[in-house]
């Protein structure tokens, strides 16, 4: 009695160091759903043998974070759902610049010019509607329509996600801040907010709204699996360089403080290359595969007949994002 | 804070003795006061936070209608389910423990229960059967039946224990039943009520999960919401601010309300057993109402649960993943519990042994932080570790300091009570025969104290392993426990796959649920 309780006290303590340590291998910080960097990480560990374990988040999350940490963050890679994030962090300098054998594997347009990061996916923002409720000349012909007094309750979006949130970076680069300021307003007045696009899908599948501002892969994906949160749920693709047909990158980067700079790069490298964007192709995530000659799945609209607007991915700025939505109350 | 406590008046030391106590109290009290100031740091961040950021900050951050309108969803919440909390709880109290109810203990076990389910599992599993069911009357309905057992208990241990005599004097001069239950009964039952309530509203203002899933703000949501948005920013600080000013309100209201009048029995002699009244024709409806309380629930939980899990079929069980989560889970709450317990001892045996002004301010510094909602305590942990203490950042270290700043208060209630049980004078005896103090303790308070000792620790690993937001916060790269991975999984309403590790959490807080009615019928019947 006398010993037996500290001593197993003691062999808890050490235990609780284990968790602790991912000494061997690389450790990322990722922002990408979970099951497909998990597929990705494996097929990189089967191939090459690298350990990779993953700090899960979300975008801006995580790229704060690392902000915050710095010099000392034990960060190798960073993936991201949305590319404002990665903008966040190149902007401090904390990417270790690409080589061409990287850049060199995705198409133009889904990678920065200065050569910091790289997309490794993409995504097309859509207006998912409750064909019983809406029928399809009523509706919206861009989403800026949406900030109308005649949309008030009947749409939704998830404003608290990093998704979100990009696609308003991308509607700030397009329409400026004084366009922005106002549709969120109108956002805050007209939308009803979900915790999550999934939940956003979910509500207008019952019919509690209209419609509802996501990214495609949720319908895809839903569709994929029991079809439960999508059965009464159809897509409408805005087109004509919308703002809400903005493509988002999903980004990829090294980070310059990595001590296993060699293996990030070779797992950066697999991802943008056949191996990893064999995994969009073939995997159920239903994200657009933006490799060099890579295709996406099959089920999903072609990516250049979306008429997505030209955006610069290293032009989206969050925190100015942040700073509007919370001046109009959605934050 | 779960037993209610009846104070005692402590025996005045001689002069001589309280001399020579001061010298073998001073390294406990060192100890306690090193552990009180730990505790006081998320206020002290947050006071920094409010500082640094400068006046005008703070007025723009907190003075704006998103805040006026989270205040005021907090405010309703509050003030509809405390009272609809407090009158089902003392009903249901009442019903199982002063009546001729038929299967009284097992009625009593069932309204026990929901403990074991964590309000976030209980949220999940309305949300995939009534997704109607959201907004305010969501929040309201799944907090009472996840907080019901928290008023139910003090409630159902104070009628256990109260004197019949009362009641038989205020018969004797002609009063009726209602008019007893109302004047005599009711009364006595204030201070359990006000602890109860007080710990529900407080859960309440914490609360992250059961909100997110039934779509209502609160400032806990919107801290989250800010942190994940932004990481560390001024906003979700100052919102932690206006949080803490939310919790000493409530104690304020529960320093009122408790009032000052004794309650501890005047006189010699035992109490008798209490009477238990027969039900005669209300019986069904006593039937009736607890059978529908216990189906809202656990019925509607267990039964969606088992539901996700047949329909998941056996591809939902990836024995690698949960296992690991359940591993981590265990490892984290049995070690953060015996580690909180440990720091809890010093001020546990401080306040059983004596008392001082200093003393009571060392306990509320130790008290007050299980006021704080999770992530104020996990916000001040990441701001300070990354900037001040960067090697102890993202280690199980700091998670689990912050686990044991969490339920110091679980800790030190539980040894209280048990310690207290434990006469001075075995210690006394021991040092007399020339053990070393702490030996002493050791080895006569401490041992008596045992099974009061482990069912606290057991108390604070239940709480640990429900822990959801500093968690996510905190835990280092690669671990997940049951909470955080159920979490993620209802996130992307994947309800199927978050079902094993519903059922696991279940699973794991039920012994430890068993364990906490035991060891409460056995301080009763001390």
């Amino acid at each position: 009695m006398r010993f037996r309780l500290p001593l197993l006290a003691g062999l808890l303590l050490a235990s609780l160091a284990g968790p602790a340590f991912a000494d061997d291998g690389i450790v990322v910080y990722n922002a990408q759903h979970e099951e497909l960097t998990q597929e990705w990480a494996d097929g990189f560990t089967k191939e090459t043998g690298i350990k990779v374990t993953l700090r899960n988040g979300s975008d801006t999350e995580l790229g704060n974070q690392i902000l915050q940490e710095g010099a000392a963050s034990p960060a190798d890679v960073f993936l991201t759902e949305n590319s404002p994030a990665m903008v966040l962090v190149d902007g401090a300098g904390l990417f270790e610049p690409l080589g061409k054998d990287i850049t060199d594997l995705v198409a133009e347009g889904y990678r920065p010019v200065s050569g910091n990061w790289t997309g490794i996916a993409a995504r097309s923002t859509v207006f998912a509607y409750n064909p019983d409720k809406i029928s399809e000349d009523k509706l919206p012909k861009s989403i800026m329509d949406l900030a109308d007094p005649s949309w008030q309750g009947r749409w939704a979006a998830s404003p608290s996600g990093a998704d979100f949130q990009a696609i308003i970076a991308a509607m700030l680069e397009l329409k400026g801040e004084a366009a922005t300021s106002a549709w969120l307003k109108a956002e805050k007045a007209n939308s009803i907010a979900y915790r999550g696009n999934t939940a956003a899908m979910k509500g207008v599948d019952n019919g509690e709204v209209d419609g509802a501002i996501i990214y495609h892969y949720y319908y895809f994906g839903d569709k994929a699996k029991t079809g439960e949160n999508s059965s009464h749920v159809q897509l409408h693709f805005f087109k004509g360089q919308d703002p809400g047909a903005f493509v988002s990158v999903s980004g990829g980067g090294v980070l310059k403080t990595s001590q296993h700079k060699a293996d990030a790069l070779a797992f950066l490298k697999w991802i943008v290359g056949p191996g990893g964007q064999k995994v969009l192709r073939d995997g159920t995530s239903y994200e657009y595969a933006i490799g060099n000659g890579a295709e996406s799945n099959p089920a999903l609209p072609p990516l250049a007949s979306l008429e997505a607007p030209k955006v610069d991915p290293a032009l989206l700025n969050s925190q100015k994002v942040t700073e509007l939505m919370t001046d109009a109350g959605l934050l | 804070m779960l037993s209610a406590e009846i104070a005692a008046p402590r025996p005045l030391p001689a002069p001589a003795a309280r001399l020579r106590r001061l010298p073998q109290n001073a390294p406990v009290l060192a100890a306690a006061t090193i552990i009180a100031l730990l505790s006081l740091i998320p206020l002290g961040f947050i006071l920094v936070v409010a500082i640094s950021a400068g006046w005008d900050q703070v007025v723009k951050l907190v003075i704006r209608p998103r805040v006026g309108e989270l205040l005021l969803n907090t405010v309703w919440l509050e003030a509809i389910t405390l009272p609809i909390t407090i009158v089902l709880a003392v009903a249901l109290a009442w019903l199982t423990e002063r009546t001729a109810l038929p299967g009284a203990r097992w009625w009593a076990a069932l309204m026990v229960a929901p403990l074991a389910i964590p309000a976030f599992v209980q949220s999940y599993a309305w949300n995939s059967v009534l997704p109607q069911l959201h907004g305010l009357w969501g929040a309201v309905v799944i907090a009472v039946i996840s907080y019901l057992p928290f008023v139910y208990l003090p409630v159902a241990a104070q009628l256990k224990r109260l004197d019949p005599a009362l009641e038989d004097g205020a018969a004797s001069l002609g009063k009726g039943p209602a008019e007893i239950f109302w004047r005599v009964v009711l009364p006595q039952l204030r201070l359990p009520i006000c602890a109860g309530a007080l710990l529900v509203g407080l859960h309440l203002l914490g609360e992250y999960g059961l909100f997110v899933l039934m779509r209502f703000d609160t400032f806990a949501t919107a801290i989250v919401d800010q942190f994940q948005s932004v990481y560390n920013g001024p906003a979700a600080n100052l919102l932690g601010g206006v949080l803490v000013l939310c919790c000493v309100v409530l104690f304020g209201i529960e320093a009122v309300a408790r009032g000052d009048r004794r309650y501890a029995r005047l006189g010699t002699g035992a109490a008798r057993m209490p009477v238990q009244h027969e039900l005669g024709a209300w019986m069904i409806a006593a039937l009736a109402l607890l059978a529908i309380t216990a189906t809202l629930s656990l019925g509607v939980t267990l039964a969606t649960l088992l539901r996700w899990l047949w329909i998941g079929g056996a591809s939902i069980w990836a024995l690698r993943d949960i296992g690991a989560a359940l591993a981590q889970t265990v490892g984290l709450s049995i070690g953060g519990a015996i580690i909180t317990t440990v720091l809890a001892m010093p001020m546990a045996w401080l306040s059983v042994r004596g008392s001082s002004r200093f003393q009571r301010g060392l306990e509320a510094a130790h008290l007050y932080a299980g006021a704080l909602p999770g992530i104020i305590i996990a916000l001040a942990l990441v701001s300070i570790t990354v900037r001040v203490m960067l090697p102890l950042y993202q280690t199980a270290a700091t998670l689990v300091f912050a686990y044991a700043l969490m339920f110091l208060p679980r800790a030190l209630t539980g040894l209280r009570s048990s310690m207290a049980q434990a006469p001075v004078e075995l210690e006394r005896a021991a040092m007399s025969l020339g053990r070393p103090p702490l030996v002493a303790v050791w080895r006569t308070t401490m041992r008596l104290a045992a099974p009061g000792i482990a069912a606290s620790v057991a108390l604070v690993a239940l709480g640990i392993s429900n822990e959801l937001t500093g968690t996510l916060l905190l835990a280092p790269n690669g671990t997940r426990t049951l909470a955080t991975k159920f979490w993620a999984l209802t996130s992307e309403l994947d309800y199927a796959a978050a079902s094993p590790y519903a059922l696991l959490l279940i699973l794991l807080s039920l012994p430890l649920v068993v364990l906490l009615r035991r060891q409460a019928d056995r301080a009763l019947s001390a």
